[in-house]
């Protein structure tokens, strides 16, 4: 015991004297969730449009102060003809232009048919497609107030409710991940990295001519990262809710077990890492190609994993991200509790201990 | 017997590091492992101090096997690597504490053993293991290596990089530490360093060339070996290597060290082939023979004998 103390003691000290490794433990977590909350978001606020208005007259001046009242656009300019739009666009300033077609209250009264024409910037296709769902909801929310008094023959009325973030907002979306990325990060990256800079600095050869076990040597080496990836897991959570409101509506006791679950699962990848890296670089590329591409790209924290083609949906499920990202999100917006989570629970369970089998099969008690 | 090693052969693809070595190393012994570079020392280092595992022979170290009781030899030898590998990011005091407590012993248990070589780190005690000088390290090494009281110490070139006078003083300790009974293998590329030894054994290309104390390796070295100067050190060289009987040419400090191969050679003829040769200030006389000659002659027949093979 005194042996793992002392071993625990000096990874302490190398850590706390490294400032990069300080910096990648306690400063990027702060960054990053700042970053995804404030900066990258797929909502929309403040987007600048332009209006060729052909007929300014009662009807369309209505809608066009709806529009500019919505938070969500900014009426820059009036185009003032065809002719325009394209250079409009073009500036890149103005993301859509709204376009009321000649005699539009006129058609409305008499013909009870008027055309609105929405041109996007699709650039950004998403932005676009959010754009133009907007500006319609705008539109049939005034088409209904115009509809009031007359009665409609046949009419679906749909209301629709959105459960566990009413408002969409992005950030609910982010934190869970962003708290997936940092953990697999400082887990499996700093540990493959803390291994192999042993072998490098040829300390490893010492350690293991040492009644040291090897064991020994990989838990000294894993509980420094097991207790700071724990209150880094902490900071987000807290930084989630003061800065950003994000609910944990399930048990705490519950999240703190997935948690270091979790990061049980992404030490023992970091473990397999340095046991097949001889060099910090090596495990670090290992890390950064291997397992932070896929938890960013296939794991549902930026992208939708059903609308991906279904080979990397497959390839998906390897990845314990995805896992512990439906995990978060159930326990901290949906509130539900082991019994609707023990699947992706034991899925983790299962991939930790595999993870643990392989590299202690592949750790080597000599030098190759 | 300490160590005992027999017939051990290690390759790595094509190379063949170590070649069917035979040596023992008796109990408390000082025992030198003198070769070049890549001569195969740090091969057998590590597979005695149970790292790599040989394709052929059989090692023992402290009467254990080096292959089967790897774990009891792991808590009873200390070993001290080529290259200077402590913590760099540690003090002196706290490397010294780490390798104390995953030996399971304390600093103050066996200062005893490391006070003469601690005493000199002392002052540094508080700095960065990285920051210290190239001697001041492999003294802290040393300590470290020592810290356990082990029963035979492997010290893997241990003055490579060191100047001269850090040299002498890690050589005394040596010597110092082999009165409290610790058995030490220790590896080095310097022939004058040879000589402190109780025995050496010589080694090139993962053959030994000869095992014995360092006096009984020069006294059975018959050849008379000749200090010869000259002006034009560099005309010289090739001059006397031109001439018939020559056997062995080589630098050695400000002078020449000549052999020749016939028995009956004096060295008039040499000194009157060498004024033909309009040398001036020719000077010849008869050289004390060291290590590094026996050595550098050992090494040329082998290396014939391998070509003629």
């Amino acid at each position: 015991m005194k042996r793992f103390i002392g071993f625990v003691r000096k990874e302490f000290f190398h850590i706390f004297r490294d400032k990069r490794s300080m910096f990648i433990l306690f400063g990027m977590p702060i960054v990053q969730i700042l970053l995804f909350g404030f900066a990258i978001t797929n909502e929309i606020n403040n987007v600048e449009i332009a209006i060729l208005d052909n007929s300014k007259d009662n009807e369309t001046r209505k809608i066009i102060q709806k529009i500019n009242a919505s938070p969500y656009f900014n009426i820059e300019t009036e185009v003032l003809s065809e002719k325009h739009i394209e250079t409009v666009l073009k500036k890149g300033k103005v993301k859509a232009i709204l376009v009321f077609e000649s005699n539009f209250a006129e058609k409305l009264e008499i013909k009870k048919l008027a055309n609105v024409q929405i041109i996007t910037d699709a650039t950004d296709p998403n932005t676009a497609n959010t754009i133009s769902n907007y500006v319609q909801s705008i539109l049939q929310n005034h088409q209904q107030l115009l509809n009031k008094n007359a009665r409609i023959p046949y009419q679906i009325s749909v209301q629709t409710q959105l459960q566990y973030n009413p408002e969409l907002k992005g950030v609910f979306n982010f934190v869970p991940g962003v708290m997936t990325v940092i953990l697999m990060l400082v887990s499996a990256m700093m540990t493959s990295i803390s291994i192999t800079r042993e072998k490098e600095l040829g300390t490893m050869e010492i350690l293991l001519v040492s009644p040291l076990k090897p064991f020994q040597v990989i838990i000294g080496k894993v509980f420094p990262y097991i207790f700071l990836s724990i209150i880094n897991a902490l900071v987000i959570l807290v930084l989630g809710f003061l800065v950003f409101e994000m609910p944990i509506e399930g048990s705490y006791l519950l999240l703190a077990f997935e948690t270091i679950l979790f990061i049980v699962t992404a030490l023992s990848l970091g473990i397999l890492i340095s046991t097949i890296s001889q060099t910090q670089q090596t495990a670090m590329m290992i890390s950064l190609m291997g397992l932070m591409l896929p938890v960013i790209l296939l794991s549902e924290f930026i992208f939708p994993i059903s609308s991906m083609p279904l080979p990397l949906q497959y390839i998906s499920n390897i990845i314990p991200a995805k896992w512990f990202i439906v995990i978060l999100k159930g326990i901290m917006l949906k509130g539900v509790g082991l019994q609707f989570l023990w699947k992706e629970t034991l899925i983790l369970l299962g991939m930790t201990v595999f993870f643990i089998v392989l590299s202690v099969k592949k750790y080597k008690i000599r030098l190759e | 017997m300490s160590i005992s090693v027999h017939n051990l052969s290690k390759s790595y693809d094509k190379i063949k590091a170590l070649d069917a070595i035979s040596f023992e190393v008796n109990e408390g012994e000082l025992f030198g492992l003198i070769g070049p570079d890549g001569a195969g020392k740090t091969t057998l280092f590590r597979i005695l101090t149970t790292l790599l595992i040989a394709d052929e022979g059989v090692a023992k170290v402290a009467n254990m096997e080096v292959v089967k009781e790897y774990k009891r030899i792991r808590e009873s030898v200390g070993y001290m690597p080529g290259r200077f590998s402590l913590y760099q990011d540690l003090t002196v005091l706290e490397n010294l504490n780490f390798f104390a407590t995953i030996f399971g012993t304390t600093v103050e248990e066996n200062y005893e053993l490391i006070k003469d070589i601690y005493i000199q780190i002392e002052p540094f005690k508080d700095r960065r293991a990285g920051k210290l000088s190239g001697g001041m390290k492999q003294k802290l090494a040393l300590c470290c290596a020592l810290i356990h009281k082990p029963k035979v110490l492997f010290l893997d070139e241990p003055t490579t990089g060191v100047d001269p006078v850090s040299r002498k003083e890690f050589w005394d300790m040596l010597k110092r530490l082999n009165k409290h009974g610790i058995t030490i293998l220790v590896s080095t590329p310097y022939m004058d360093e040879a000589a402190l030894c109780d025995r050496i054994a010589l080694i090139q290309h993962g053959k030994l060339l000869e095992v014995d104390s360092p006096q009984n390796i020069v006294d059975r070295h018959q050849k008379i070996i000749y200090n010869v100067s000259a002006e034009n050190t560099y005309r010289l060289i090739q001059d006397l290597k031109r001439f018939p009987t020559q056997e062995a040419v080589y630098a050695f400090g400000e002078f020449i060290h000549y052999t020749d191969s016939k028995s009956s050679f004096s060295p008039e003829e040499l000194r009157a082939y060498l004024l033909q040769n309009n040398h001036k200030n020719v000077d010849i006389h008869t050289a004390v023979t060291t290590i590094e000659d026996v050595f550098m002659d050992l090494a040329s027949t082998f290396k014939s004998e391998a070509i003629e093979n």
